[in-house]
């Protein structure tokens, strides 16, 4: 382990801290795109038909659309220690249907930090939760999302 | 499109693979729906200054191709609770990927019935780059 740490004050004074909400509409068009573009033919996604006999009784959109609703930027910008980043991965929980005339409210934070020796040096992990509010004020889904910061150039394999 | 009960799972149970192979024109459609412009994934030079072998798949795009793995596989009634992937390795257009994944536990919970499932989307070469898990609820026989 390092004797210094590479999370400062300074990043740490951006943990939990929001971004400026804000607020899409879920229009039929894009959800529709969407599905187009990641190729699933899934009539729940795209078939006004089949989604009103369907659960939801309207179309509703493929899990992953709500990274479309991008969140605001960070009240300031977070001091990335390392020259390189990678994306780790991601991990949604889904608490409500997303339908097609929702409007979902976007906020996104820094919930944790951690640094661990590995085979890019010392890396640090930055774990960031999106929250996903309907207009009914219910969370409808969560996506956290890790960041990982790193000072040696990854050499292909 | 059919749908699975919870009934009819079993832990150890394959979650009926999905066959992909996402296309440079892919790639700038997804880049499109999604919002996410950055140019690794469509400008072939500025991905090569980058240290890049070529153009690189969007990690959220194999995270959707894994969410349509579960809810092909759960059919109308299922619900996802959760998704959860790790990028764990790169992946280039033009290769035939493979989303596959296994049932690891049911159970009830206050009367529904609760799946998970270990997934992972593979290279051409047959390599997990992109595991993950699946959680999901599905109905039962006679709900």
């Amino acid at each position: 382990m390092p004797d210094e740490s590479v999370i400062s004050d300074e990043m740490r004074a951006h943990l939990d801290v929001e971004s400026d909400p804000i607020t899409y509409d879920v229009e039929k068009g894009a959800v529709i795109k969407f599905a187009q573009a990641i190729g699933d033919s899934n009539p729940l996604f795209q078939d006004e038909a089949a989604a009103r006999s369907g659960p939801y009784g309207v179309i509703v959109a493929p899990p992953t659309f709500l990274r479309s609703l991008i969140a605001g930027e960070a009240k300031s910008e977070f001091p990335r220690p390392f020259p390189n980043n990678l994306d780790g991965g991601s991990e949604y929980e889904f608490f409500e249907p997303i339908r097609v005339g929702d409007r979902i409210t976007v906020t996104k934070a820094i919930v944790e930090l951690t640094e661990r020796q590995g085979r890019l040096g010392t890396m640090l992990f930055t774990t960031a939760e999106t929250r996903y509010v309907n207009q009914l004020g219910q969370l409808a889904a969560t996506q956290r999302t890790t960041g990982i910061s790193y000072a040696t150039p990854v050499e292909e394999e | 499109m059919t749908q699975l009960y919870y009934e009819d799972v079993n832990v150890g149970d394959e979650v009926s693979p999905l066959s992909k192979n996402a296309t440079s024109q892919q790639l700038v459609k997804y880049a499109g729906a999604s919002g996410d412009y950055y140019q690794i994934h469509y400008d072939d030079g500025f991905a090569r200054n980058n240290g890049l072998p070529g153009i690189i798949i969007h990690g959220a795009l194999k995270n959707a191709f894994l969410g349509q793995l579960v809810t092909d596989w759960m059919g109308p009634h299922g619900q996802l609770k959760k998704l959860s992937v790790s990028y764990r390795a790169m992946d280039i257009p033009n290769e035939d990927l493979v989303c596959s994944g296994t049932v690891t536990d049911k159970r009830v919970e206050d009367g529904v019935g609760i799946v998970e499932c270990e997934i992972a989307l593979h290279n051409g070469a047959g390599k997990a780059t992109t595991p993950g898990k699946a959680i999901v609820s599905l109905p039962m026989w006679g709900s």
